[in-house]
């Protein structure tokens, strides 16, 4: 029983008698967290949704943005994170499932999917364990049903030991006239269940979801984890793909989250219709399910199709080609009510708004107090702290993870994982970006410039690769919202993401919030992944590999006095404290588009490489550039643009301050690229030799030390 | 020239195979996996993907559908076919090339570019490499480590097609990752040629296997 006081008292007003107990479980899933969000609706209302290439924006499964003319890009994002911290195998699969479902049914091909994943550190073996399984559960599933998984991120770190975070980013193509959308807009069409038997499992899925885990929750939540069928899910595609091709289909909606309840009531809801569901028409897996269990059962690989009655045979031929058991099983109706009958027995009646959109709770936002105090930190040697943070499973290569991945398939992939974003080719000439990001330590420290920073970064990687940021999608992990101060911290980090998404003009399409990652009082750190995609000429792509020996290295951006937070600080001392790199968002807007305008008036490919500073600062983030060109660089940090003439050398090199880029340019039109560029940046060093060399000595280091650090570091915890 | 597609439930490079043959300038159609008759196809490509799901074992199903039927007549007509990773596993499966694709030797997925050398171009597919050419083409699978017992044997009668230069990713037996039947016309290869058909994707070393076909009188 999950149901508010209040809430209770709102149901029997609307109903005038209280539920019955289908009815009470029906309503149960829909006020969850999960499916009614109904504490973040009113913060999410900050974010702009709207742009000129904004096809559909948030509400339905995923959102859409025009690519060409022809096309349009299809995008979602969704955690798993409670079944992952139970069933890390089932949990991690059924999350990439229920990810592609969304995209299949706004009527899109998924042609690639992101993965942020989030841990408690390598060192503790249950940690290990539910690592190797997320992983091994994408692999399975997204390989299988053959969408390329084309890039992530991955976090270690403690507070993520019970609750780690599973979020996914699907994305499709779908030709902007074959759109279809979840609804059920005309009376007396034909609701067609298609797809997997309907089972006893995920019952309660969404209320688990939406529930703190306890120590406990590994045995008594299991049978809440759904059980995904990656072949299954395959046929299902295909299957969908060829009735979009051949029959008219008015709406489609999968069943995810809520299952049947959920997605035949949001479809009527949508029209401002009803509809009528007979239970006993349902194919089921076992005999003998109650009511309640067939309508809250979040079995997989199940999709809805409303069609006319004069296709619903045609359809069925598709389905039965495919050998997937499908059904009629109830019709849209204009009575605004949602009737459950078995046998032709009215069992339920609900109103499909009561269900689809539960009363809103303003929940109490109260700022933290800190009461740690600040600790001084010693200075160590910067060549020692570099091959240290290259060495942090946190920043070193992610190989061990994208090689189990089939990042290939589909024959899209132009610039593979390891890179800042993913390049994915539309045509012959364009091309889409695709990244996911976020710093948790900085959204824990300050939930503001850490939502902002996800945002930022997010954007200056697609912008790396030589793409415009095009649209966000979102999935904001959070602690129990009932707390003020995490409900303080989520209203802080969705207005931070909002400043600089409208500074950008970026609207974010879709997303997700994933509330209580809380076990036994620890909480996660707040965790905004934010996925940005980003549209691109081919011939403008540019890699972050240093190129050639005589480029010239610049930095765009200043440099502040920024450790607190930072890899440095977290990796090298173990130290979370302080206030951490500040977003300003004129000076982030302004070197995005300084890059952006300099690579797409680069006729002469002047521009050989470009990255982004993140995490581990300047000094990683150079190390990176040469580490993957095999080409070492000379750097010199009295240089580096800073605001501060009394910044030190270990500031100048670690700082995490946004809004900062590194470009390489060959040196016969160096002085041309510096004439354009109007936003702080000078030349710190030069492509050359087999070291990074700082200032003479400070740092003098082989690029096979470097390569030793930075390689075969999760290899060596999960051999 | 016309060239059968087969899709199996659970292939996944089907579009991709049939995409590389249009850029090598083939006339490529689809066959699911119930159709028998294929005599009207003057070759035949099976691609990779996870046919049934690899359930029970990778190919094991689909090795026993009535198109398979139809592939043993094409071959019998002494007709090109090629088999690219699942479909690689299938032929094997079938038994009409020899030796077994099994798991990788670290027991997982591994995606990745690999280096290969053309070991013998009598294979229509091979037929426009030189012997002993280094190629770049994809790897992805986790059931890919060749073996047999007849080594020997498929050395002495040039059935060796493709192996791994350098590093040997899965394990295969003497880095073996592409395999012909005696006559040549069945072809078995793990690598992905249609992965490295465009060179805006990293490679366009993969796309002679489907010129080759067309070549192929």
């Amino acid at each position: 029983m999950t149901l508010t006081d209040s809430e209770c008292k709102f149901v029997r007003n609307e109903l005038g008698r209280d539920p019955n107990s289908l009815e009470y479980g029906m309503l149960d899933i829909m006020f969850s967290e999960h499916c009614s969000y109904k504490s973040s609706r009113p913060i999410l209302k900050l974010f702009p949704t709207e742009g000129p290439r904004v096809i559909l924006g948030p509400g339905d499964d995923a959102g859409i943005v025009e690519l060409t003319d022809e096309l349009a890009l299809v995008i979602g994002m969704e955690s798993h994170n409670h079944p992952s911290a139970i069933e890390p195998y089932g949990g991690a699969g059924t999350g990439i499932g229920g990810i592609i479902r969304d995209i299949i049914s706004m009527g899109a091909i998924p042609v690639a999917l992101l993965d942020s994943l989030r841990f408690g550190p390598l060192e503790d073996q249950r940690s290990r364990y539910i690592f190797e399984y997320v992983v091994k559960g994408i692999s399975d599933y997204g390989n299988r049903v053959g969408i390329p998984t084309v890039g992530g991120e991955v976090e270690f770190d403690d507070n993520f030991k019970f609750n780690p975070l599973v979020n996914v980013v699907c994305a499709g193509i779908v030709k902007k006239k074959d759109i279809v959308r979840g609804i059920a807009p005309d009376v007396g069409d034909i609701f067609v269940l298609m797809g997997g038997r309907t089972g006893r499992d995920g019952i309660h899925g969404v209320t688990f979801a939406s529930e703190e885990l306890t120590t406990e929750s590994e045995l008594e939540d299991r049978p809440a984890v759904q059980i995904g069928d990656p072949f299954t899910k395959k046929m299902v595609l295909e299957a969908t793909l060829e009735a979009l091709e051949k029959v008219h289909v008015v709406g489609l909606k999968d069943l995810g989250g809520g299952g049947l309840t959920c997605c035949v009531s949001e479809m009527a809801g949508k029209g401002g219709n009803g509809a009528e569901v007979e239970l006993t028409k349902i194919p089921l897996r076992e005999g003998e399910m109650t009511p309640y269990e067939i309508m809250l059962s979040e079995s997989q690989e199940r999709m809805v199709f409303v069609v006319k009655p004069e296709d619903v045979a045609a359809l069925l031929d598709i389905f039965e080609k495919y050998e997937l058991p499908a059904a009629v099983i109830g019709k849209v109706t204009d009575t605004g009510n949602l009737v459950i009958k078995k046998d032709g027995e009215v069992i339920s009646e609900l109103k499909t708004d009561t269900l689809s959109d539960p009363p809103i709770i303003e929940r109490e936002a109260k700022k933290p107090e800190i009461r740690e105090k600040y600790i001084h930190l010693d200075e160590i040697n910067p060549q020692d702290a570099l091959l240290k943070l290259l060495s942090s499973p946190n920043i070193a290569s992610k190989k061990w993870v994208y090689r189990q991945y089939d990042h290939e398939v589909q024959i899209r992939t132009i610039v593979k994982p390891g890179d800042d974003a993913a390049v994915l080719k539309i045509d012959d000439k364009k091309a889409f970006t695709l990244t996911s990001d976020c710093n948790s330590t900085f959204t824990k420290l300050d939930p503001y410039h850490g939502g902002a920073g996800a945002v930022a970064e997010a954007i200056r990687n697609v912008v790396s690769m030589g793409s415009e940021p095009l649209c966000i999608v979102d999935c904001l992990n959070f602690g129990n919202p009932e707390k003020p101060e995490v409900f303080w911290q989520f209203k802080e980090c969705v207005k931070g993401m909002s400043d600089v998404a409208k500074k950008f003009e970026t609207p974010v399409i879709s997303g997700n919030v994933s509330f209580y990652n809380e076990t036994e009082g620890v909480t996660v750190n707040p965790s905004p992944v934010v996925a940005v995609a980003g549209l691109m000429d081919i011939k403008d792509i540019r890699t972050l590999d240093f190129k050639n020996k005589g480029d010239k290295i610049i930095l765009i951006g200043k440099t502040y006095p920024e450790l607190d937070g930072s890899s440095y600080h977290k990796e090298i001392h173990g130290v979370i404290q302080g206030t951490p790199p500040q977003v300003n968002m004129e000076s982030e807007f302004e070197s995005a588009n300084a890059v952006l305008d300099l690579i797409r008036h680069d006729k002469d490919k002047a521009i050989t490489a470009v990255h982004d500073c993140s995490s581990g600062g300047l000094a990683v983030a150079l190390a990176e550039m040469a580490i993957a060109g095999g080409i070492g660089g000379v750097i010199d940090t009295s240089k580096i643009p800073a605001e501060n003439e009394s910044i030190s050398d270990t500031e100048l090199l670690f700082s995490e301050s946004n809004a900062r880029f590194i470009l390489t340019v060959k040196k016969e039109h160096l002085e041309e690229i510096l004439s354009k560029i109007n936003v702080p940046a000078a030349v710190i060093g030069t492509v050359e030799g087999e070291k990074i060399t700082v200032n003479g000595d400070l740092i003098d280091v082989d690029l096979d030390e470097l390569k030793g650090s930075y390689k075969g570091v999760i290899e060596k915890y999960m051999a | 020239m016309k060239i059968g597609v087969i899709r199996f439930p659970g292939s996944n490079c089907d579009r991709d195979v049939y995409h590389a043959l249009e850029l090598a300038g083939g006339d490529p159609e689809y066959v699911w996996w119930n159709q028998k008759y294929l005599s009207d196809f003057d070759a035949i490509v099976i691609p990779g993907g996870f046919s049934y799901g690899d359930y029970l074992r990778a190919g094991a199903i689909a090795s026993i559908t009535p198109v398979i039927d139809g592939i043993k007549e094409v071959v019998k007509e002494e007709k090109p076919v090629l088999g690219i990773c699942n479909g690689a596993q299938i032929l094997a499966e079938v038994g009409l090339v020899p030796g077994v694709f099994t798991n990788n030797k670290n027991a997982k997925f591994i995606c990745k570019r690999v280096e290969l050398k053309v070991t013998s171009t009598r294979t229509p597919f091979t037929s426009m490499y030189k012997k002993g050419e280094i190629i770049q083409m994809p790897i992805a699978h986790a059931e890919g480590r060749y073996y047999t017992k007849e080594i020997d044997k498929i050395r002495d009668q040039d059935q060796i097609v493709l192996k791994f230069e350098g590093e040997n990713p899965n394990g295969s037996i003497e880095a073996i990752t592409g395999v012909c039947d005696e006559s040549g016309l069945v072809c078995a290869v793990m690598p992905h040629p249609e992965r490295a058909s465009e060179s805006v994707l990293g490679s366009n070393d993969g796309l002679k296997f489907f010129e080759g076909i067309i070549n192929f009188k």
